[in-house]
């Protein structure tokens, strides 16, 4: 802000008045930072803005939005419950595939693995986490759901469900728990493992017993943030979970997601002000607020773990 | 418990069994996904001609052997006039070789069809079932092996019909818009990183900045979607369909053009440059910004002449990384209003736009089994591409590598 009110009398460590130049420069990069900050600014804006037209066009209160059972724009029933649903649904699903096998993988990488099996195995891993999200979608629609009924039965899993979803977002965010965890499991102090080592532990009791609960706080934080990583998770859900929204517990059968409607919605042809315009704001509002929330507590998490070990 | 030490060995022994297994069924997952996308991307088809060649006397397919006039008159005889007079006009037909003439009754008269596709696993193994089923459920049908991945679906436009459909439009939509995305988040990103390392002092103004960057990193790509939607399409949709430069190209754009989407993905990268950006950055060594300023340089200078280059492979491999997940997003181009059917590719930034992942999902979402075979192949050009860029990541990394030697 200096700049802005006292050019002139600008000065460097030295005591030296500023060259203009300089000065120029140093206010553009000013300017650059401050225009990150106004990216989240003009998110909330927008989102708030949008939804507050969506909860005044007098179709809606903020009380049926949340309690509502039925989100049906056509009969004009907008309750979110059932998207939120589903989108609990497949993140639980996901979160039961990526993390066991996410902290199973993380243990064995810092714990048991040599480096040339970790230098190997890891970037393959990070493989995974770079596939668009779109090909897990296809993935999920074309393999992982003729798979499923295969096994379970054409006429128990619906050609579009929220197990395939679930499952194919378990995969894409394995290796991002995996390696946030090893991370964990990594800054451990090495005299821990030497002290249970030492009454007698083996190797599978000192990982279980001592490096996981002290790093639990990192496992936590890596859970969290894929957890927030499964509720924004659009593409997938858009091709596999289906469309139209439905109050269900049950992973065989479709149902839509909070950012599966608000593709859906979105990909065709929408007017501006209209009913269903503005429900994607207020949807995607609940959504922003929801993995923001995630994001923090991770990194309350993580913050927490470093003030134990670094 | 403590006295069972058999029992704790075995124990012991099944862990480390469990914790491989979990370790290996990342790859094994990478694995099947791969199959799952090459499977459907090669495989026998079988094609039914709508009138087979023979129906109009012509008994053999060798150039030599045909007639002009007969394939002029087949195809006065066959295709609405209307169609002539388009291909007349495009070029006429007495300057047209024979060739040229017997690919068009091919096409617009013989009109092979696929109807019926395979995978590649049982066009391998099961070879015997397929030609008895082709056989005996479309008589007249020919067995053709098909690589659905081929020179001509990369250069053809979008179409309506799988077996001509390609990704010529979409692979210029995608180059543009992550042109856009570069141009605008790589010297932004830079910038603000050259910031929060070198010229921001311990504040609270600059600890929310970094905050704020760190926050935005998590949130979901969808929802920049829709700050794209509500502030490029619609807050400045006569900028973003070119109308206040008179370059509007067509007015159903309505903002929802390369632009809006490029300027999108910008936003939606900018976050994990900066933060790569800022590692590289904190990376350069302090002895080489004060030998800098030891030798009177100012602090612009510093940063222009020593810091960026020293920290510049870190911060390209960032940003070819940043780029790279550009390219496979497709929910916020979905949100900001891809357009489902381009067939004219766009000639400018303020042309309606579709992009690689785009048409992957249509195709993808579309009921019929070929156009999943059509999508199977845009995914292996998508991965290439991928492939391409974080291959080149490293190189360049490999290369500054050697050069840093020297400072």
């Amino acid at each position: 802000m200096r700049s802005l009110f006292g050019i002139a009398r600008e000065k460097n460590e030295l005591g030296k008045k500023l060259r203009m130049g300089e000065i120029l420069i140093r206010g553009v990069l000013t300017f650059f930072a401050v225009l990150s900050v106004s990216i989240t600014v003009g998110i909330v804006y927008i989102l708030a803005v949008e939804s507050a037209r969506f909860f005044s066009s007098g179709e809606v209160t903020i009380k049926e939005f949340i309690t509502s059972l039925k989100w049906q724009p056509v009969i004009r029933q907008f309750g979110i419950l059932p998207l939120f649903n589903s989108t609990i649904l497949t993140s639980f699903i996901a979160m039961l595939v990526a993390g066991p096998l996410g902290v199973f993988a993380a243990i064995y990488l810092s714990e048991y693995a040599s480096d040339k099996f970790r230098s190997r195995v890891k970037p393959t891993l990070e493989v995974l986490a770079g596939i668009p999200t779109i090909v897990y979608g296809y993935f999920a629609l074309t393999f992982i759901t003729p798979f499923l009924r295969s096994i379970f039965g054409v006429n128990t899993v619906d050609i579009y469900n929220t197990a395939a979803a679930g499952i194919a977002m378990g995969i894409l965010i394995f290796p991002m728990i995996a390696s946030m965890s090893e991370d964990a499991m990594n800054a451990v102090p090495h005299g821990l493992r030497e002290a249970a080592y030492g009454l007698g532990a083996t190797k599978l009791e000192v990982s279980i017993g001592v490096v996981v609960p002290a790093a639990v706080s990192g496992i936590l934080a890596a859970f969290v943030m894929g957890l927030s990583r499964a509720v924004g998770e659009t593409m997938i859900v858009a091709l596999a979970a289906g469309a139209g929204s439905a109050l269900t517990l049950n992973p065989f059968k479709s149902a839509e997601t909070m950012t599966g409607y608000i593709a859906r919605i979105s990909g065709g042809d929408i007017g501006f002000d209209t009913m269903d315009y503005n429900s994607i704001f207020a949807i995607g509002m609940v959504l922003f607020f929801l993995t923001l929330m995630l994001n923090i507590i991770s990194q309350k998490f993580v913050r927490k773990f470093r003030e134990k070990y670094e | 418990m403590i006295s069972d030490i058999t029992g704790r060995q075995k124990k012991n022994r099944t862990g480390i069994l469990l914790f491989q297994a979990a370790t290996l069924a990342g790859i094994f997952a990478l694995i099947v996904l791969l199959y799952s996308v090459i499977n459907e991307s090669f495989g026998y088809v079988a094609i039914q001609d709508e009138h087979p060649i023979e129906e109009f006397g012509i008994t053999s397919e060798k150039i030599e052997d045909l007639q002009r006039a007969q394939l002029i008159e087949i195809l006065e005889q066959n295709i609405s006039k209307g169609l002539i007079h388009r291909f007349e006009f495009e070029k006429p037909f007495s300057q047209r070789s024979t060739e040229e003439i017997f690919g068009i009754v091919l096409d617009k008269v013989v009109n092979p069809q696929v109807v019926r596709a395979w995978s590649l696993a049982s066009s391998i193994f099961q070879r015997e079932k397929i030609r008895d089923e082709t056989r005996t459920e479309y008589p007249g049908a020919r067995l053709e092996f098909r690589s659905w991945i081929s020179f001509r679906f990369l250069f053809s436009a979008q179409s309506s019909i799988p077996e001509k459909t390609g990704i010529k439009t979409a692979l210029i939509g995608s180059f543009f818009i992550i042109g856009i995305a570069i141009i605008t988040a790589i010297p932004l990103g830079v910038g603000t990183a050259i910031y929060l390392e070198e010229y921001s002092k311990l504040n609270r103004f600059n600890n929310l900045i970094q905050v704020n960057i760190y926050n935005l990193a998590g949130i979901p790509s969808i929802i920049y979607g829709m700050l794209g939607l509500a502030v490029f399409v619609r807050g400045l949709e006569p900028l973003t369909s070119g109308l206040i430069f008179n370059a509007a190209q067509d007015s159903a754009s309505n903002g929802r053009t390369i632009l809006s989407a490029g300027l999108t993905l910008g936003i939606l990268v900018l976050p994990i440059i900066i933060i790569n950006a800022q590692e590289a950055i904190r990376g350069v060594p302090r002895s080489l910004r004060f030998s800098s300023f030891g030798i009177g340089a100012t602090k612009w200078q510093t940063i222009w002449h020593h810091v960026l280059p020293y920290s510049m492979d870190r911060i390209l491999t960032g940003s070819i990384l940043a780029i790279s997940r550009a390219l496979g997003e497709t929910a916020p181009l979905i949100v900001v209003g891809a357009s489902t059917f381009v067939a004219k590719q766009p000639s400018s930034v303020f042309s309606k736009f579709t992009a690689l992942p785009i048409q992957i999902y249509q195709w993808t979402a579309r009921p019929q089994p070929e156009f999943r075979k059509v999508a199977a192949a845009a995914i292996i050009v998508l991965l290439i591409l991928l492939l391409t860029l974080n291959a080149g990541a490293i190189i360049l990394r490999n290369r500054y590598a050697k050069k840093k030697k020297r400072w």
